[in-house]
């Protein structure tokens, strides 16, 4: 039993995982389709992984991408995500057990209330225990207000590019190659506020390390 | 060149390569994606038939006449079709035949969980599992192949982590040259027609045929070694091989792209080659009961009756902690010490041990609010299941985005079963004698499906069953399929538009409107007459869905006087997500007042029918508003 007891991985380096969540209609599959096909224009192997059909009706959305030189299982363990992109902070906090501890987490501070809170049933939690809980798990969490950007430019559906923004500059990356691949994905009308947003999105990043 | 696709998209590039010139199938999540790709290819015919033993029969009447064909559907559309598989596996086909399977384990959007591997057993035909999508397009063209070959049917047998998840595929742009198999539609009354006499004859067929398929599963390319570590062996097929390579990465591997029947040889090859031999799959012990049979040992030797799956859990979809701490608790890992962290708590023993993504959800001690899926802002089904609820009459739901009249506040649906059940349970209920009058609850796509049978036996047994119809114009949960009320097909052609009301009369019923479904009090005072009344019923709702494009181009935000609300709470009964309550207090009674969410509201008016005080404005009243303003 020598070698099965290892569970590190001896023939590559672990794959970067990240995991986006948000709630129906946000806009969270478009952007881990994005996310993957930047991937595989970086050159890795690419898993992008989520769930269709009924647990999407207004429900919380989740999608995986895992970028790596070989990638197996599609789906991240928990305790193991290095980049978690919430689009709204409950949506953060549902998903936070994934983020390893320490690592970096995008939220927007947009809040959708969930039918179980406007229904008088459950209680949204406030913004200081939020930032308690997310604080237990790692320093690294980038406010980014998605939403209220993209509404400035004319368009909250424009959000998810904002955060994406801000995930490409914690990355390090230029913006060209994520701009190429969202220039295939969104209709030619909609590039201009979407290469703001995106533009919008970086420049937070790079404000928060002036 | 290579190309980011999910495994339904890569089924779909699978078949067209492979020539496969027609496909049908029924939507059903994870496996609807498949036909919408392939019906965008050139030079292909595929359509959504009204339910899944319709498609089947539609394939395999093609490929009879020697063309290659497609059906593809959800675990449970393989239980409507199984008359259709089951014949199908006796006669074999001219030309190629291939029956996607899209199973769901961890039930994301299915009504039970089952391992469809069982049914190519119970079948005799071959079963093809791919664990990624470039697999799932390899094997789809090798599925052909072998139908052929052998004169079968092949299962092609996905779960929803492989539907559903995006891998790189080498995408060739060329396609197989696959012209009619034959030139005549075969006249071969011994090898179609099944009566007894002939039926008798083929059935040993068939049973020579598996022995063949298992001879030749021993050099299928796809039956893999991989050897490294010889201290484990795993013998391993799907998304759980996977797992495998992901948390036994010096393991060695027998990945198995065919699970049903098995190469004997090698595995047994395989056995004597490594210390310790496990197998790892998702749901059933299908690989494990067929290996202990052969009688080759697999640790742990001994499993308990009738739960005979070792170290891995029998329910729920698999993920690499679920795997890990399996395998721990198994003492085939060290304790890592993390295993609370993953929240799991499996044993080898357990045959229940986690509803997967259940316990690995929750966050410890911040209690967060669920965000379940509900009934969506200006859902026309909304207002039946407000009428309904208050009605307080039982009601026998089906197989769509209106089961969600089951959440509260609407808490209106008492049974769901499968698709087409609402009506048939209603009226076993009504012929029981039972003292309330039911109400069955149905979409339109699920109506054609296979609500018209059980509607003709409520009109010809004469029950007092009253039917309701939701006819939202298209097959909303699964994203907006064409059916037969939609006046298109799947390839867009246009087509008759099936209209509900005459065939329900046609089937024999005489009590019969067409109601629009915002209009509640309409609906009301129906439903309240006729519970007085005997006999059949028929109530068709209809409305379009709306998400779809021509009612998005409609919406208007309405808006609450907070003068005449008082917060009589009636309008949050609804359950509409754009209703929320209000800081404001009601001054006399000191309850929240309602509050309209501009950015989700459709101006449906659902909201403002109910309001006893005309606290809510209606459509035209906000536009005049606006317009004074």
């Amino acid at each position: 039993m020598k070698n099965a007891t290892s569970s590190q991985p001896t023939t590559s380096l672990p794959p970067l995982n990240i995991l986006l969540t948000g709630v129906g209609g946000q806009g969270t599959i478009l952007a881990s389709n994005i996310v993957a096909e930047v991937g595989v224009a970086l050159g890795y192997d690419v898993k992008k992984a989520e769930v269709h059909g009924m647990s999407q009706r207004g429900g919380s959305v989740v999608s995986q991408v895992r970028w790596g030189r070989q990638v197996f299982s599609p789906i991240i363990p928990p305790g193991e995500v290095d980049f978690l992109l919430a689009f709204e902070k409950l949506e953060a906090l549902r998903a936070l057990h994934y983020l390893r501890p320490g690592g970096q987490l995008i939220v927007d501070p947009h809040a959708i209330p969930p039918v179980t809170v406007t229904s008088g049933d459950a209680h949204y939690p406030d913004d200081d225990a939020i930032q308690a809980k997310l604080a237990r798990v790692t320093p690294h969490v980038h406010w980014i207000p998605g939403v209220t950007i993209a509404e400035e430019l004319g368009n909250a559906k424009a959000a998810n590019v904002v955060l994406l923004g801000a995930f490409s500059a914690l990355l390090g990356h230029a913006p060209d190659q994520w701009l190429d691949v969202i220039r295939q994905r969104v209709p030619p009308k909609y590039m201009e506020l979407n290469e703001r947003a995106f533009r919008r999105g970086r420049e937070l990043i790079q404000t928060e390390r002036e | 060149m290579k190309r980011l696709l999910s495994g339904n998209e890569a089924v779909a590039h699978g078949a067209w390569e492979a020539g496969v010139s027609v496909a049908a199938g029924y939507p059903g999540t994870p496996s609807t994606e498949i036909l919408e790709t392939f019906a965008r290819f050139p030079h292909v015919y595929a359509e959504w038939a009204p339910n899944e033993k319709v498609a089947l029969d539609v394939a395999i009447g093609a490929a009879y006449a020697g063309r290659r064909a497609l059906a593809t559907m959800k675990h449970v559309g393989v239980n409507v079709a199984a008359d259709a598989f089951m014949y199908a596996a006796m006669t074999g086909t001219e030309a190629g035949l291939v029956i996607v399977s899209a199973d769901d384990p961890s039930m994301h959007s299915s009504q039970n969980e089952q391992d469809n591997r069982q049914f190519a057993k119970f079948a005799r035909i071959p079963c093809l599992e791919p664990a990624d999508s470039q697999d799932a397009k390899d094997l789809t063209i090798a599925a052909f192949d072998l139908s052929e070959q052998f004169d079968t049917p092949v299962m092609l047998r996905m779960t929803t982590r492989i539907c559903h998840t995006s891998t790189p595929v080498e995408v060739d742009a060329r396609r197989q040259e696959h012209p009619p198999l034959i030139d005549k539609y075969p006249r071969n009354p011994a090898k179609y027609v099944m009566v007894p006499a002939n039926a008798r004859k083929r059935h040993p067929i068939i049973e020579h045929r598996l022995e063949d398929l298992a001879a030749f599963a021993e050099s299928f390319a796809f039956n893999r070694v991989e050897m490294r570590d010889r201290a484990l062996g795993i013998i391993t097929g799907g998304v759980a091989y996977q797992y495998a390579r992901e948390i036994f990465p010096d393991a060695s591997i027998l990945k198995l792209g065919m699970t049903y029947p098995l190469p004997q040889k090698l595995i047994r090859d395989f056995a004597g080659r490594v210390d310790r031999l496990i197998v790892l799959e998702e749901l059933d012990p299908f690989i494990e009961d067929q290996v202990r049979l052969m009688g080759v040992t697999l640790w742990p030797e001994q499993v308990a009756y009738p739960h005979t799956k070792s170290i891995f859990p029998i329910t729920g979809e698999l993920n690499p902690a679920i795997v890990r701490q399996s395998a721990q608790a198994a003492g085939l890992l060290p304790d890592a010490g993390d295993a609370e962290e993953a929240g799991a708590s499996a044993t080898a023993a357990s045959p229940q041990p986690l509803p997967a993504g259940q316990k690995i959800r929750g966050n410890g001690d911040l209690d967060l609010p669920a965000r379940p899926p509900v009934l969506c802002p200006g859902c026309p089904h909304r207002g039946v299941f407000y009428i309904l609820h208050k009605l307080k009459v039982p009601v026998n739901g089906d197989i769509g985005c209106y089961t969600l009249g089951v959440v509260p506040p609407l808490s209106a649906i008492h049974t769901t079963g499968c698709m087409g059940a609402s009506i048939g349970v209603a009226h076993g209920a009504a012929v029981a004698g039972d003292k309330e009058r039911h109400v069955a609850v149905i979409g339109d796509s699920t109506f054609f499906h296979t609500g018209i049978p059980a509607l003709l036996n409520v009109a010809y047994n004469r029950s007092n069953v009253i039917t309701i119809i939701l006819d939202n114009r298209t097959t909303a949960m699964t994203g907006h399929q064409a059916n037969p009320g939609t006046g298109k097909t799947l390839q867009g052609q246009e087509t008759t538009e099936i209209e509900i009301e005459p065939l329900v009369r046609a089937l024999g019923i005489d009590q019969v409107v067409t109601i629009d479904a915002y209009e509640v009090e309409a609906i009301e005072k129906t439903l309240k007459q006729w519970l007085k009344q005997d006999g059949p019923a028929v109530l068709i709702a209809k409305h379009a869905c709306a998400l779809l494009p021509q009612e998005r181009r409609k919406y208007v935000a309405l808006e609450v006087d907070p003068n005449a609300c008082n917060g009589c709470t009636i309008c949050f009964r609804i359950g509409c997500p754009a209703i929320l309550k209000s800081d404001q207090l009601d001054p006399k009674y000191h309850r929240p007042l309602a509050e309209i969410d501009p950015l989700l509201c459709t101006g449906c008016e659902i909201c403002a029918r109910v309001c006893p005080r005309d606290a809510i404005s209606f459509r035209d009243q906000v536009v005049h508003l606006h317009f004074e303003a």
